[in-house]
């Protein structure tokens, strides 16, 4: 009898495409992403973004700076990016990068003062008159800590000439000095390294370790965004969980579209004045209005609980909420008009919501995963979303600063809506 | 309800011509015309998949037609004005469970244009006419089947339409609520709309329709009122239904040796004239069959419909 109960249970799954897709494709899907994400495929590692600003332009910061830049671990900007073919535009400044940083441009900016080439070590007998300064953005809380590291590793192998005449100061300093003979031998020595190192042969920063060895270059880390935040990471999650619960609403409510047809109720309607395009407008409104009184709900408890600073973003946060709202309310409205049951809808709806959460970052911050993830996150609803409300809440943009993810999110919500429109002929008549 | 405008219209409210609907290879519709004249109801009747929903579709513009014209009041399908003039009630349960009768009754009324106060005295008079006014703010889902089956037809009233049609509205409902149902039906034809009432009952037909159209494999093979059906395939024949007991074999040959049919053990003949009974019932006497009873019965829809398919209407 046990049998034949499974049996009869197989058979029934086996003719429900629904639950097949939900316990075999999203499993797997699931795990393909977070292996991208966190299994270390090859040549993924994600690269930190690093603006350089050398003011000091010594022998010692431009080799530092080379270093820097042959790191694979870094990707070093030294002028801000331009389109391909663009004329590059003018160096960083200390001002400018500490701007860029604040924008969201790059996560870490490394100022290299004046004088850092006289006293770049941060040992021996001038230690500590030379300090660099790395501008970082505390919503990565990871960056930083690369960056220091890698600073730390490039400093020891890229400058190895300033690192002997160091030592030969130290041991000048409290050993007594050197004769004249054993001077010529080291600076002949040091002529030689500093020849190897112009020619690449030593100094040449390689691999991604983390292992840098602390203290060989004084750095002084200042946060330029999110230095007065209680907690990094609230609004960041305020708006990454609101807009993936956003998109399951969304996606659940437009399924009453399906009840609708089932019932014959949809058909009644049409019968009316209504015509497809007023009721599917109708419905896109509704939903549009529900996600956004529920992203409402969402800051408003981040307020309360978590004392997130809603209401000195108040502007930001109605222009970002109805522009997301208006996006999610398309795309469920497409789901539910592409799909034929209600079991359909949940399955297809679950896959493609939970994939484009993980990728578009409602699970965890993009800059986690690798790069080519990161990019193909910019394809999801979330992606562009959170980027807004970061902005807003985050980085304390105005307005105006939002309007690459404002026209995103609008374009994607009537080009998914027209789309949906098209589907749904298949209501209209037989 | 009033159907004031009926007589400023010159066009008749309901006109179908030749209508043709396929699906694929199926032929729903085939070459259909009818017409509905006001405070007329006209029963289409008909088994399960005879075409009767697609021909109420095509009439209310839900359903292009291959070739063939509906007009109503002169208004070709799914225009504004026929849809106006047109109340349909389908057959599903086509309203919303989760909301109560009025708000119900208040959204269709929007769907139909209308608002303020001519949108309250509608949700009124839809709430007497189907008696719900007791239940008007219970949600739908909790009324019983009847109720359900009153609100959705309420729901097709409240623009105040002068052609109703009417897709089985009875389905699933005890006799009670058909009674009050029935009622609802013919206080609307009084008051001068032109209906058409689908069916498979043939009672139901039998008892609300002015004139009935036979429609079988998406034809209408047959319209008239009862009695002109009935005379137009029988005449002035009656039928005539005995049963005996004995050998099943022996009684299917008397039968048909007198030109009879023998279904279910009974053996049934039509005759001109009732008194043709005693001649029958001698030569059943004579083949020595035992006689368990007679009756005579006037052929009704049923047959005429057996007669016109060789089939039965419940199929």
């Amino acid at each position: 009898m046990i049998l034949h109960i499974a049996r009869t249970a197989l058979i029934a799954l086996r003719r429900d495409r629904g639950a097949l897709v939900l316990s075999f494709v999203l499993p797997l899907a699931f795990f393909s992403i977070f292996a991208a994400i966190f299994g270390g495929q090859s040549n993924t590692t994600p690269r930190v973004t690093l603006i350089v600003v050398d003011e000091d332009k010594s022998e010692a910061s431009q080799d530092l700076v080379k270093a820097l830049e042959k790191d694979s671990s870094l990707w070093v900007h030294r002028t801000p990016v331009t389109k391909k073919g663009a004329p590059a535009g003018p160096e960083y400044t200390a001002a400018t990068a500490e701007k860029a940083v604040q924008a969201g441009d790059a996560p870490v900016a490394l100022i290299i003062p004046h004088g850092f080439g006289q006293h770049p070590i941060a040992f021996g007998p001038d230690a500590g008159e030379s300090t660099v300064e790395l501008l970082n953005d505390q919503s990565d809380m990871i960056a930083p800590q690369v960056v220091i590291g890698m600073l730390q590793k490039d400093a020891m192998t890229a400058m190895p000439a300033v690192m002997a005449e160091q030592g030969m100061k130290t041991a000048e300093k409290y050993i007594g000095g050197f004769t004249p003979e054993q001077k010529k031998v080291v600076e002949d020595g040091l002529a030689d390294l500093r020849k190897e190192v112009a020619e690449g042969k030593v100094g040449s920063a390689v691999g991604g370790s983390g292992d840098s060895g602390v203290g060989m270059i004084r750095v002084k880390t200042r946060a330029v965004v999110g230095e007065n935040k209680k907690s990094p990471m609230i609004s960041f999650y305020a708006a990454a969980i609101g807009v993936m619960f956003l998109l399951f609403t969304a996606s659940g409510s437009a399924g009453a579209l399906l009840d609708e047809a089932e019932s014959g109720t949809l058909e009644r309607v049409l019968s009316t004045q209504v015509t497809m395009t007023k009721l599917l407008g109708g419905k896109l409104a509704f939903n549009t209005l529900l996600a956004f009184v529920q992203l409402a709900a969402m800051f408003l408890w981040g307020w309360a609980v978590f004392k997130l600073d809603f209401f000195s973003h108040l502007p930001g946060f109605i222009v970002m909420g109805l522009c997301t709202a208006f996006a999610v309310a398309a795309f469920g409205l497409l789901l539910a008009s592409a799909c034929h049951t209600r079991a359909q809808l949940g399955a297809l709806s679950t896959l493609v919501i939970l994939v484009m959460s993980s990728v578009g970052g409602s699970m965890f911050p993009r800059y986690f995963m690798p790069e080519a993830m990161q990019k193909a996150g910019l394809l999801t609803i979330n992606a562009w979303a959170i980027d807004g409300f970061t902005k807003v809440f985050w980085r304390d943009l105005p307005v105006t600063d939002l309007w690459p993810q404002v026209s995103v999110l609008l374009a994607v919500g009537v080009a998914l809506f027209l789309v949906a429109r098209r589907v749904a002929r298949r209501w209209e008549v037989a | 309800m009033v159907m004031r405008a009926k007589e400023a219209e010159p066009a008749r409210p309901l006109a179908v011509e030749r209508l043709v609907k396929k699906f694929g290879d199926v032929m729903a519709v085939n070459d259909v015309s009818l017409t509905v004249g006001p405070g007329e109801c006209l029963g289409l009747l008909g088994p399960n998949g005879a075409g009767k929903s697609t021909l109420i579709r095509s009439i209310v513009g839900r359903v292009i037609p291959e070739s063939g014209r509906v007009a109503v009041f002169g208004a070709a399908a799914a225009s504004t004005k026929a849809r106006m003039a047109l109340g349909w009630v389908p057959q599903e349960l086509a309203i919303y469970p989760r909301i109560s009768c009025t708000e119900n009754l208040g959204a269709f009324g929007r769907y139909y244009g209308l608002k303020g106060a001519k949108l309250d005295e509608a949700i009124a008079w839809c709430l007497h006419w189907a008696a719900l006014e007791d239940r008007a703010g219970e949600l739908a889902k909790n009324l019983s089947g009847g109720m359900k089956r009153r609100l959705n037809m309420a729901a097709g009233m409240l623009h105040k339409p002068r052609v109703v049609l009417f897709d089985e509205p009875t389905v699933g409902v005890d006799p009670q609520s058909r009674n009050r149902i029935f009622e609802m039906i013919e206080a609307l034809r009084d008051e001068g709309a032109a209906i058409i009432y689908t069916t498979h009952y043939m009672e139901e037909a039998e008892r609300l329709c002015d004139r009935i159209a036979i429609i079988d494999h998406g034809r209408v093979i047959a319209t008239g009122t009862k009695e002109e059906l009935v005379r137009g395939v029988f005449g002035m024949r009656s039928q005539v239904l005995a049963r005996f007991s004995g050998d099943e074999a022996a009684i299917g040959a008397w039968t048909e040796r007198n030109g009879g049919q023998l279904k279910n053990g009974t053996a049934e003949f039509t005759v001109e004239q009732a008194t043709e009974i005693a001649r029958l019932l001698d030569d059943a006497t004579r083949a020595q069959l035992e006689l368990v009873d007679v009756s005579l019965r006037r052929p009704n829809l049923e047959s005429v419909f057996l007669h016109l398919t060789g089939r039965e209407l419940r199929d």
